[in-house]
């Protein structure tokens, strides 16, 4: 693993409405070039929070953000935004806009010009395995689930950012376009040589996608490492969470002849 | 005579470039001067909390403010600011028709807009707009590229709505000097012209109608992307407007203005006047349906040039007088007062048109009643009705100190309505107007005044300050004065409150001239 970090949280915090909510306690994580990081907890456990801090979405209280080297206080919101890739949970496409508006939406912010985003659009549909032909110019509400997400990867992916951020991606999927899709973007995350973090509620999904998994549990981070070292951890909720995939793992493991599992 | 073949559809027909040209230009401008307003309005506070209520609160007040009340309230305001602005930069402006309406209807126009872009923007779904944040726009391009587009169509039902009530209350700038399609309705209304009343709300629904469905298309087309319908819409409008326009281009600008109050006697007058200063080969149009309030001041500012008004009206109105004064008296005073302002008391027609207490002949005669003072001592037992100001005039105050007159009740009616309320027995008594037809009509008579309660009200012609001396004015009119008697003119206006082809003003002016002309 290479030991340069490209984002480094240190000692960071963040309360809501005015102290009363403590949405992350004094976290310190770093993720490194070329490392897929997903981010585990339940609901309130400050994940999306973590997430949002490196790219300013939200504001930290206390603590100190860098990414690529920087302290983010150093940096423009807007332009930092623009040079991360940030996926939505179930999207977050623009409804007014088609397939390639949206796809092309930061390029274009930046001025690049249409002749370029258009060329880009094409090459960024291929890279996500849709037809250009077929979905170029359809609007968010004639796709799939999937196939929406799939666009919020290219749009993420649209200004050649070297970080990716992702909120619960696949979380509003079905089983198997959720798996296709995890599968195709690790590639694309191998291929493209990006740092992504992602945020899952499923361990299942984390040890499988995921090179490092961090536990939050309320705004604390509970546990990092890969799975074999997260499974030497003493704590009780971080053996609880891995326990469930385990389980899994063995039951059907038990239930499906292998023949049939190609 | 059949509805369909009545000569005073092809009247309307002909006043419909003039009426409809100006009702649609002041529309337009003054939804573009709300929309300008509002839309940045709307934009600024959507996330203050306070000054979003503030703003819809404001808006939702001046909605409930009558449209006419409204209106009427821009006159004075503009017409102060005007006289402001003339003594402080030397630059006057006319607060008579067009601007007092475009900034009254703009007003009216604000709150759908303001309403439906801040309901619109609100009703963004807070994901796409953390979306909108996390591509990296900015706040400027967030609003333009992701919060306007999506709101547009609740927008645009906001500018539709405000479209559609500032055609119809545009219909009520008429009393303040803006020539509408309410010229109709006003002017209808007043000689029992049931066919203009009818073709002006047909016409003004009309116009509202169209352009709702002209946004509509532009509304459909923006929300499906289709340049071609927003395209079309978008012609729609400005053809509207341009058509609009043509004709005022072509409207001589060395017209005489003749002014008329919202009664049946006034439009008949100025009928007469426009034909006189025809036959002198003097440009005239009319504008009708003026405000009491509004008339004199539009005189006085010179965008109107004559008019007939009533002694008593001036003195007590114009110059707030509440005193009593003989005739010669109050007539040499008045002309001293008019003539501080400039404008000409060019001379009386001969009659009055005053208020006076009337009830019917037979009822007067069994009780032996005469004047006033004969019905004092009956009041208590009788009913009184008036027009809707009578009973606030410094008249009734008068009366009643004079005669010690203390009615059982007392009923504010619609004039027209009045005589045929006292013929009936409905009520005992009215406060009519001694020069009204309908006196001989129902067979009433009016009471003797002999303690002069009531101040003189001749009628009298009165000239801008910019006609002084103008000789080929004077000249024209000048046949009129001292000529109409009250029988006279009684049966002018009984002749004007038909309904038929036969009681237009313009065909009564002619028969009053027939009259007065050869004396």
């Amino acid at each position: 693993m290479p030991a340069t970090p490209l984002i480094a949280y240190a000692n960071v915090g963040k309360t809501f409405d005015g102290g009363r909510v403590v949405a992350v306690d004094d976290v310190s994580l770093e993720v490194a070039e070329g490392e897929f990081l997903a981010i585990v907890g339940g609901s309130g456990s400050g994940k999306t929070t973590l997430l949002r801090l490196a790219n300013r979405l939200i504001e930290a209280d206390t603590g100190s953000i860098t990414v690529e080297g920087e302290d983010v206080r150093n940096v423009d919101p807007i332009l930092l935004r623009r040079r991360i890739g940030y996926v939505f949970q179930s999207g977050g496409l623009f409804p007014h806009l088609s397939v390639a508006g949206n796809i092309g939406i930061t390029p274009k912010l930046t001025g690049t010009p249409p002749a370029e985003i258009s060329a880009r659009v094409d090459e960024l549909l291929d890279l996500v395995r849709l037809d250009r032909a077929q979905y170029r110019d359809r609007l968010p509400h004639e796709l799939s689930g999937g196939q929406r997400q799939r666009v919020g990867v290219a749009r993420a992916l649209a200004a050649r950012p070297r970080i990716v951020l992702m909120d619960e991606p696949f979380g509003a999927l079905d089983p198997l376009t959720r798996d296709a899709l995890g599968d195709d973007f690790r590639e694309l995350h191998r291929t493209l040589g990006l740092t992504t973090v992602m945020i899952t509620h499923d361990m299942t999904e984390a040890i499988l996608l995921a090179d490092r998994i961090a536990v939050m549990g309320g705004g604390r981070l509970l546990a990092q490492g890969t799975p074999s070292e997260l499974s030497e951890s003493g704590d009780a909720y971080v053996g609880e969470l891995l326990r469930t995939p385990r389980r899994q793992a063995e039951r059907l493991g038990a239930l499906l002849p292998r023949e049939s599992a190609a | 005579m059949s509805i369909f073949t009545d000569p005073r559809w092809g009247e309307a027909l002909g006043h419909l470039p003039d009426y409809l040209g100006n009702h649609v230009r002041v529309s337009v401008t003054a939804l573009a001067l709300g929309l300008l307003v509002s839309l940045p309005l709307a934009i600024a506070v959507r996330n203050r909390r306070v000054a979003r209520g503030a703003l819809l609160g404001l808006a939702s007040i001046v909605q409930t403010v009558p449209g006419l009340a409204l209106l009427a309230l821009f006159y004075p305001l503009l017409l102060a600011l005007a006289a402001l602005s003339l003594s402080w930069f030397g630059l006057g402006f006319s607060a008579f028709g067009f601007l007092p309406a475009v900034l009254a209807l703009a007003l009216y126009s604000m709150l759908p807009v303001l309403r439906n872009t801040i309901t619109g923007l609100q009703g963004v779904d807070a994901a796409i707009l953390e979306a909108a944040q996390g591509v990296g726009m900015t706040a400027r391009q967030s609003l333009f590229t992701v919060e306007l587009p999506l709101a547009l169509p609740v927008m645009m039902a906001g500018i539709r709505t405000a479209a559609v009530w500032v055609i119809g209350t545009a219909t009520l700038s008429t009393p303040i000097g803006q020539t509408s399609l309410g010229n109709y309705i006003f002017a209808g209304l007043q000689t029992q012209n049931w066919v203009f009343v009818l073709f002006g709300c047909v016409a003004a629904a009309v116009l509202a109608l169209a352009v709702d469905q002209l946004l509509a298309l532009i509304e459909n087309g923006l929300r499906n992307r289709s340049r071609l319908r927003t395209a079309l819409g978008g012609v729609g409008v400005a053809a509207l407007v341009a058509a609009t326009l043509v004709p005022n281009m072509m409207r001589a600008q060395t017209n005489y203005v003749l002014g008329a109050k919202t009664f049946t006697e006034q439009y008949v007058l100025s009928a007469l006047m426009t034909q006189r200063l025809k036959a002198a080969s003097l440009p005239a149009t009319t504008r009708e349906g003026l405000g009491s309030n509004v008339i004199f001041g539009a005189l006085a500012a010179n965008d109107i040039d004559v008019y007939v008004d009533y002694s008593g009206t001036l003195w007590a109105n114009q110059f707030q007088r509440t005193d009593v004064r003989p005739r010669e008296v109050l007539l040499a005073e008045l002309k001293t007062m008019l003539a501080k302002q400039n404008i000409t008391l060019l001379g009386e027609l001969g009659f009055e048109n005053a208020y006076a207490l009337v009830m019917p002949r037979k009822r007067a005669e069994q009780l032996g009643i005469r004047t006033i003072a004969d019905l004092a001592s009956r009041a208590a037992t009788m009913s009184i009705a008036g027009d809707y100001e009578f009973f606030s005039r410094p008249e009734w105050t008068a009366l009643r100190k004079a005669y010690g007159l203390s009615f059982r009740g007392q009923r504010q009616m619609q004039p027209d309505f009045m005589y045929a309320a006292v013929a009936s027995g409905e009520v005992d008594v009215i406060a009519g107007y001694t020069s009204d037809g309908l006196i001989a009509k129902y067979d009433l008579v009016t009471l003797g005044d002999p303690r002069r309660a009531i101040p003189p009200y001749d009628a009298m012609l009165l000239l801008a300050p910019k006609r002084a001396n103008d000789e080929a004015l004077r000249k024209a009119l000048a046949p009129l004065l001292g000529k109409i008697d009250i029988a006279t003119m009684r049966e002018a206006n009984l002749r004007a409150a038909g309904n038929d082809a036969a009681s237009s003003p313009d065909v009564v002016a002619q028969w009053l001239w027939e009259k007065v002309g050869k004396k």
